[in-house]
């Protein structure tokens, strides 16, 4: 079959690799339909991401039709159309059964690796270097799908794949993160980044009742896409973010901030060119621009929350003035289960059409050409979707 | 050091008082040393650095008479090797003992059954290939090293309290040593059993090397949580999460190969 494999940093290609097989008793085989670049897998392409191998699959954003499954899979059957949740999970160990899926204790092969640098194991991941698990990705014709008997969703009729497809990753990464911010009537959400992932927190935080939305970004075309989703917005190549938000709330500050940007923000000012020196030398691993931001301007009280990919090391996190101001943090991969079912009731129901967010469509042969577009922004880019 | 009950009998031979962990010769040069050092130290009272030497030339001579180092005591080594045949004889082994525990979201009883049976230690216990259950309370194990040596011993249950505690060890005069320990307990809140593991085995290589392994750490107790990973998953999961087998990228040139 035909899959887009990791090589190394900018390089990746679409190679013929051999058929997944049935590894597992738990395991299932999906043809995929549609699969798309997540912003972090920028992360990987940027070699951000340590223990990736030359030849990893790459993609944790997948639809598909299952056709085979494990001698244990009884909720699946070959024919069945599902999404399926970026992270693996068991379903049984005591996160799975809280809800923290991401959390899960027994689905990462490696997880001596992940417990040795974060010190404990998460989940297995699709696509997602060899501390997460190693499990081949999903931007490929074919791909295994472990413990499928607990994360694939059957999508009824009458959804289409696009719609259904950021059931896997965005639209519950974006709406977990509004969700923390525990949003009351009047609440002001400032969001940092217009990307995929800001743009469903963006209009889940309207679902949620935020009062007002306020989005930051650069990016003409994304700043367009967040305005006509319901969100006020600040260009912060022309404006200074944090005088704006104190002017703009009446000096209150917003009363959350969600960081959609995470370990590779872009800034303006001394402390944005300091990041990148410090990264550039090896001293620091993450550039938490957008995480200062929001931390200095988050109202007394207020909630931070981050689905934006941090790595490793933050330099220069002004933790004094989140004691100070008794924030709280709230942070993580995403318990996509938990949201699968309710959001894509939202979509039947017409509350939300996830497509607006494709920018573009081209062949899985296209993938490397993909990457390059969207690294870069061009041509107005802001989600891709592949089609094996 | 680990301490539970059923490996302290194994340490039964210990001596009453600090261990005797130098060997006869170095005791005599320990004592001649330490008397020539304070001899030196009082013959040249005044110049600086004397009360120094004269302190560790009494320790010196001390710690020959006594036939005890603090260090050795430290590093867990010693040069007493006549000392250590003994107790290895008697079941008191110089062996590396290393621990782990983990939460498994199973009952204590149904946790210690799957382990109590011993045919399912392969499953779990990394280099064993298999455990099969003999007359008697003995087993016959086995395993195979790092590098694909054969290993083969009998085993015998030490002590086996149903939902509490499983211990055994190789039967004395086996080709390799190894002992463990199982126990169960409740976690709190509902949450599982807390299973603790803690395994005594024979370091493979020279003395310098188990040294080396013992003041800078080994492999092992990266792989007991291995083991400890594997139990769990099996009791949760139902099986272990594995990518051996699955398709891998290359470059033009060399074939496709699966990992």
């Amino acid at each position: 079959m035909k899959a887009n494999c990791w090589f190394g940093r900018h390089d990746v290609r679409v190679c013929e690799v051999a058929d997944p097989q049935l590894l597992n008793p738990r395991d299932a085989l999906v043809r995929v339909r549609a699969t798309a670049i997540c912003g972090s897998d920028l992360h990987l392409y940027d070699g951000h991401v340590p223990s990736m191998r030359e030849g990893d699959i790459l993609g944790h954003e997948f639809l598909g039709e299952v056709t085979a499954v494990g001698s244990a899979v009884e909720s699946l059957r070959p024919g069945d159309r599902v999404v399926v949740p970026f992270a693996i999970s068991c379903g049984r160990c005591f996160f799975c059964q809280r809800g923290q899926w991401a959390l899960c204790d027994n689905s990462n092969p490696n997880a001596g690796l992940a417990a040795a640098r974060h010190g404990f194991s998460c989940a297995g991941l699709f696509g997602y270097s060899h501390t997460m698990g190693g499990y081949a990705g999903g931007q490929a014709e074919q791909v295994r799908v472990p413990f499928a008997d607990v994360g694939p969703l059957k999508l009824p009729e009458g959804i289409s794949d696009e719609q259904a497809l950021f059931l896997s990753d965005i639209f519950p990464t974006g709406y977990m993160a509004a969700e923390s911010c525990d949003i009351h009537p009047g609440d002001v959400i400032a969001i940092w980044g217009c990307g995929p992932v800001g743009q469903f927190a963006l209009r889940s935080a309207r679902l949620l009742g935020a009062e007002r939305v306020i989005a930051i970004d650069r990016e003409p075309a994304r700043l367009s896409m967040a305005a006509a989703g319901g969100a006020e917005t600040i260009d912060f190549a022309h404006e200074d973010v944090i005088p704006r938000l104190v002017e703009t709330t009446g000096g209150r500050g917003p009363d959350a901030c969600i960081d959609c940007v995470g370990l590779e923000a872009y800034g303006r000012g001394a402390d944005a060119l300091y990041d990148r020196a410090r990264t550039a030398l090896r001293l620091a691993t993450d550039r938490p621009t957008a995480l200062r931001q929001a931390v200095r301007a988050c109202r007394k009280g207020g909630i931070v929350s981050i689905p934006g990919v941090y790595g490793g090391l933050v330099d220069k996190l002004p933790l004094g003035s989140a004691f100070a101001k008794g924030l709280t943090f709230k942070m993580g991969q995403t318990h996509v289960q938990r949201y699968m079912r309710p959001l894509l009731q939202l979509i039947q129901e017409g509350a939300i059409d996830p497509t607006f967010v494709v920018t573009h469509r081209l062949p899985l042969e296209f993938a490397p050409e993909a990457y390059e577009l969207f690294k870069h922004k061009r041509d107005g880019c802001v989600k891709v979707v592949l089609i094996p | 050091m680990s301490s539970i009950d059923a490996t302290e009998d194994l340490a039964a031979a210990d001596h009453p008082g600090p261990e005797v962990n130098v060997g006869q010769l170095e005791r005599a040069v320990s004592i001649t040393l330490g008397t020539a050092l304070v001899a030196l130290a009082l013959s040249r009272r005044r110049s600086a650095g004397a009360l120094t030497v004269g302190v560790f030339g009494a320790y010196m001579a001390w710690r020959g008479a006594r036939g005890h180092c603090a260090l050795y005591e430290l590093l867990d080594t010693g040069t007493a090797g006549d000392d250590e045949d003994d107790r290895l004889a008697a079941g008191g082994h110089d062996d590396v003992s290393v621990e782990g525990a983990i939460t498994i979201a199973r009952g204590p009883e149904e946790v210690y059954a799957f382990c109590r049976a011993l045919e399912n230690a392969p499953r779990f216990l990394a280099y064993v290939e298999s455990v099969r259950t003999l007359e008697g309370g003995l087993s016959r194990w086995l395993a195979r090293t790092a590098a694909g040596t054969p290993l083969e011993w009998e085993a015998e249950v030490l002590e086996d309290l149903p939902g509490r505690l499983f211990a055994w060890r190789s039967r004395p005069g086996s080709p390799v040593h190894h002992a463990g320990a199982l126990r169960f307990q409740p976690a709190p809140g509902g949450r599982g059993t807390e299973v603790r593991l803690d395994v005594e085995y024979e370091p493979p290589g020279a003395p310098i090397a188990r040294m080396v392994a013992r003041v800078f750490g080994s492999a092992a107790e990266y792989r007991i949580d291995e083991d400890l990973r594997r139990l769990k998953q099996l009791l949760e999961a139902g099986e272990t999460p594995t990518t051996r087998g699955q398709p891998q990228g290359c470059l033009p040139g060399s074939a496709p190969a699966a990992t």
